[in-house]
């Protein structure tokens, strides 16, 4: 067990190095930080200077290796524009994002999965249907469409709520609904095959010969079993909750983390691009490690144990 | 007369993992088979899940390459699994198993099928073909206005009939069987077994016949081998093995086979269950669960030996009383 | 039990039809107190529908029509509490593929404590010393270690002990079978029969035991039901049955499987197929395989009507008896 966790954790800082590295060369090849901060009609020393203050005049390979080395001793950078520590930079907008992810995840869970497992559990009843149609529609519209089509019918046709800003708690209803849709189709769907499977097994027979009521066969003995592949789903959509919200927040001008993406790219401010990058793949990595750990919870079949 | 197929001290092992965070442990499927089929012969196979048959069918055909030992087909050692030569033998060689859905391409009828090895190895002019196939069906018990169904449009037997034809396109010299009767009813069974059995009497065809249903094997099989956590424990002429079977594992499994008005009192019953392949008990793999078990069972692994004319058994036990009845008799 | 009725459960006119198409065409069966029952037949001839559907087990696209009584009770067409309160106390069942038929991710203790808890109350430490005298009962080695362990740490075999631990937890009145050893290895397949044995003779249950293993009914039971294509074509003791079958097909089966005992022969199968449930035949549904079938018997079908000896039989044109005590010569089954 020991071993399983120090082996992921040890894939854990391969993959986030992996994604650095990436972002790092990327970043560089595609613009130039100087040009862009500084504006077209700038002198050469003035860009000269301020390549020789941010250490862009070195060879690629030893910006890396300093940058790689500041990261192991926990300093992220500073941003070019604010001249701000860009973890400080980018923690400070985490709140704000994570106001909209976590009750959109909320939101998903608590209509996907009930959706989905009703009608798995009345299939092809008129329910079922409507679920399967739902369901289908939220995920194969993109947020943006969905998004500009709320505003629309709630903010400049019925005027009832804001279109941007988050100022009030209000102003959070709209790109709150735009992010879950898509979650919400997504785990009905999978909620309902995992469930119609998990019906059609030998054991649920079973059970119901045990003279279980109808009600314990599925609380007791179908949805635990369901809930195995559901975990997979559901600890994606964990670790998307800081990078998800890039096209909702910039939509409806929600100050946070995928804004900040958004103008630190356009600007070419490398250190917080790169420390954005390296948040979200951190928070994406230790969600799959919970959720290869959550797996042995929920199923002993993973477990390893000796049979005899 | 030569053995059409021989093996030699056969060795497979494979890797398994224990669970998700487990290390991977050896397991010996096959450990040190050696057997032979001579022309015209059925070998049957018998042994519990786990006892290494359904391998051992594979290597003789090279599908599984074996880790030691070798497999000779008509006097010369087996090619590579994969080269031209292995595959221009196994025209000669061909496999039918348990699940004849799973065999057949549920996109061709069946016709299309049994000619298809025909096309592949360039046996006859394409003008024959068709009457070749049509002949085929026949020797197999399928009806003519059957040539043209889709697999999922026939019933078990006439599927694993199909295959059969398949396999007897190429004219082999051997067919191995992997259970091809257990997924049949009883009475379609009894059909399929038939076919079997007039094909090989008139084609003069080599057959290794793998089974756990003893009943079938008896039937039609000339010799049988017991298999047991991947070695052969005995090996005699089905009519005598079944009748005064010699190793303690041999009686018991002759003994669980139900016969229909028998009772089951008297009925030799073992104790436990086949020990995991992975943890392969010391000594006789068999002495857990042997009620004759003495101390040299659990040190020293036995060694397959003449126990009387045409037969052998791996058994301490057997080999001693054989042994003490022999110097009984020099004495005398 | 003190009621005048021998019978524990009793099927009248039991039809199953699943998306139109009728697969079970009305089943009459007794279960008396106490006695082995074997139900014998090729796959599809309604052996299993039969008793699924008397439970209420078939999923909801299937028609159960007909009575089920259970001591008298009605059960078909009742409320599913009605059903829920038969199942796993007065009726428990076991099926073919054990190692799939228990739960993996809940543990092996767990699953019969709850069936403890619903039949019989209890719980906590009584549940659990109760659950570890049914596991040791039931040839499991060692109860005490092996109570959290979940299933996939047993073999199929130990499984399928299991599952007899979980139904005997109920004290039923009668335990349903169902293949319980096609599943399983030949030593193992014995060590399960005699188990059934054992614990018939302990417990008084009844026991209803399906398997289309004529050898393994005729081991546990005492009286058979032979099926064909969702009818009960002969019924009769084991010892009759097995003497002298009458219905052409009883035979055919005995005749198709091969004998460890005799010498090698060639088989003698049934010709032909199952008929498709969809595309039964005229008459009598197994005249168009059958040998001693005349013009009559693809016109009419023989209701299963009751003989002098005791047994039914469904056939006009029975194996006479005397000719049924002699293997029938070969070529005749062809």
């Amino acid at each position: 067990m020991i071993r399983f966790v120090l082996v992921r954790l040890l894939r854990a800082v391969i993959t986030i190095l992996a994604v650095v590295t990436f972002a790092f060369v990327v970043l560089r090849m595609s613009g130039d930080p100087a040009q862009v901060m500084l504006g077209p009609d700038v002198p050469q020393d003035a860009l000269d200077a301020f390549r020789r203050t941010w250490g862009l005049d070195q060879p690629l390979w030893v910006q890396y290796l300093a940058y790689i080395k500041s990261i192991f001793t926990g300093d992220f950078g500073v941003s070019m524009r604010d001249k701000a520590s860009a973890l400080h930079l980018v923690l400070e907008r985490v709140p704000a994002t994570l106001q909209l992810t976590v009750p959109a995840l909320i939101l998903k869970l608590l209509i996907g999965i009930p959706a989905g497992v009703y009608a798995a559990l009345h299939r092809q009843s008129f329910a079922d249907r409507g679920v399967i149609m739902l369901a289908i529609m939220g995920f194969t519209i993109p947020s943006f469409v969905m998004g500009l089509v709320l505003v629309l019918v709630f903010s400049v046709l019925l005027g009832v709520l804001p279109s941007g800003g988050q100022n009030t708690w209000v102003h959070g209803i709209l790109p709150t609904i735009t992010m879950s849709i898509g979650g919400i189709g997504i785990l009905a769907r999978f909620s309902r095959s995992a469930m119609i499977e998990v019906m059609g097994q030998p054991y649920i027979r079973t059970a119901s010969a045990k003279g279980l009521k109808w009600r314990d066969v599925i609380w007791s003995h179908a949805l635990p079993t369901a809930a195995v592949p559901i975990v997979t789903i559901v600890g994606f959509m964990v670790g998307s909750l800081i990078a998800g919200a890039v096209v909702v927040e910039s939509i409806f001008s929600w100050p946070g983390i995928g804004r900040l993406l958004v103008v630190s790219v356009s600007n070419r401010d490398l250190a917080v691009v790169q420390c954005i990058l390296l948040v979200i793949a951190a928070a994406m990595v230790v969600s799959n490690l919970v959720v290869d750990l959550l797996y042995g919870w929920l199923d002993p079949r993973l477990r390893s144990h000796a049979a005899h | 007369m030569n053995p059409l197929i021989e093996a030699n001290d056969l060795l497979r092992i494979y890797e398994t993992r224990r669970g998700l965070f487990g290390r991977t442990s050896p397991v010996r499927a096959v450990d040190g088979v050696s057997l032979a089929v001579v022309q015209g012969e059925t070998l049957g196979i018998v042994g519990e899940s786990g006892s290494g048959k359904s391998t051992l069918g594979r290597m003789l055909l090279g599908i599984d390459p074996a880790q030691a030992g070798e497999v000779r087909f008509s006097g010369r050692p087996m090619p590579k699994s994969g080269t031209a030569e292995w595959r221009a033998l196994r025209a000669k060689m061909q496999l039918v198993y348990q699940d004849p859905l799973a065999a057949l391409d549920r996109r061709l009828t069946i016709t299309a099928q049994i000619g298809e090895p025909l096309e592949i190895h360039r046996m006859i002019p394409k003008e024959h073909r068709a009457a070749r196939v049509a002949e085929l069906m026949a020797a197999v018990g399928l009806r003519p206005d059957q040539a043209g169904r889709f697999p999922h449009e026939l019933s078990g037997g006439q599927r694993q009939r199909a295959v059969i034809a398949r396999a007897l396109a190429s004219r082999p010299k051997l067919l191995v069987c992997d259970e091809p009767v257990s997924a049949l009813d009883v009475s379609i069974q009894a059909q399929v077994v038939n076919v079997l059995r007039d094909l090989q009497e008139q084609n003069g065809i080599a057959m290794v016949f793998i089974s756990h249903d003893l009943k079938v094997v008896r039937n039609i099989a000339d010799r049988v081998a017991v298999m047991y956590l991947g070695r052969i424990v005995e090996e005699a002429s089905s009519d005598v093995i079944f009748q005064s079977p010699q190793h303690p594992y041999t009686k018991a499994l002759v003994s669980s086979v139900p016969v229909p008005g028998k009772p089951l009192e008297g009925r030799m019953i073992l104790q436990g269950e086949p020990p995991n392949p992975a943890e392969r008990p010391s000594g006789c793999a068999f002495h857990p669960r042997c009620p004759l078990a003495r101390d040299i069972c659990r040190t020293s692994v036995p060694a397959l030996r003449q126990i009387g004319s045409g037969r052998t058994a791996a058994c301490h036990i057997v080999a001693g009383e054989a042994a003490s009845i022999e110097t009984l008799r020099r004495r005398a | 039990m003190g009621s005048a009725n021998p019978n524990l459960v009793e099927l009248r006119d039991l039809k199953v039809t699943f998306d139109g198409v009728e697969v079970l065409h009305g089943i009459d069966l007794d279960v008396a107190r106490g006695e082995a029952l074997g139900l014998v037949g090729e796959s599809g001839c309604g052996k299993s529908v039969t008793w699924l559907a008397a439970l209420g087990l078939l999923p909801g696209k299937a028609a159960v029509t007909g009575s089920v009584r259970v001591d008298g009770r009605e059960l078909c067409g009742a409320r599913r509490s009605a059903l829920e309160e038969i199942r796993g106390g007065r009726i428990a069942m076991i099926f073919q593929d054990p190692s799939s038929s228990l739960n993996p991710v809940l543990s092996v203790g767990r699953q019969i404590v709850e069936a403890l808890r619903l039949h019989r109350g209890l719980r906590g430490g009584a549940a659990r010393a109760e659950a570890l005298r049914l596991m040791d009962m039931v040839g499991i080695p060692d109860p005490p270690r092996r109570f959290d362990l979940y299933p996939h740490e047993f073999s199929g075999g130990q499984c399928q002990r299991l599952m007899i631990a979980m139904a005997l937890a109920g004290q039923p009145d009668l335990l349903i079978a169902d293949e319980p050893t096609t599943a399983l290895d030949a030593t193992i397949q014995a060590q399960i029969l005699d188990l059934l044995n054992t614990l018939r003779a302990e417990t008084g249950m009844a026991l209803v035991f399906i398997s289309h293993d004529l050898g393994a009914v005729s081991q546990v039971c005492e009286r058979v039901c032979v099926m064909y294509a969702g009818r009960i074509v002969e019924e009769a003791t084991v010892a009759q049955l097995f003497s002298e079958p009458r219905h052409p097909y009883t035979r055919g089966l005995f005749d198709a499987i091969p004998r460890i005992d005799a010498p090698r022969q060639r088989l003698l199968p049934i010709s032909g197929t199952v008929p498709n449930p969809k595309h039964l035949p005229e008459g009598c549904s197994f005249s168009p395989r059958c040998p001693r079938a005349v013009d009559a018997c693809g016109r009419e079908r023989p209701p299963l009507t009751p003989l002098d000896d005791g047994r039914r039989l469904a056939c006009t044109r029975p194996v006479p008896l005397a000719a049924s005590r002699r293997r029938i010569p070969q070529g005749v089954m062809q």
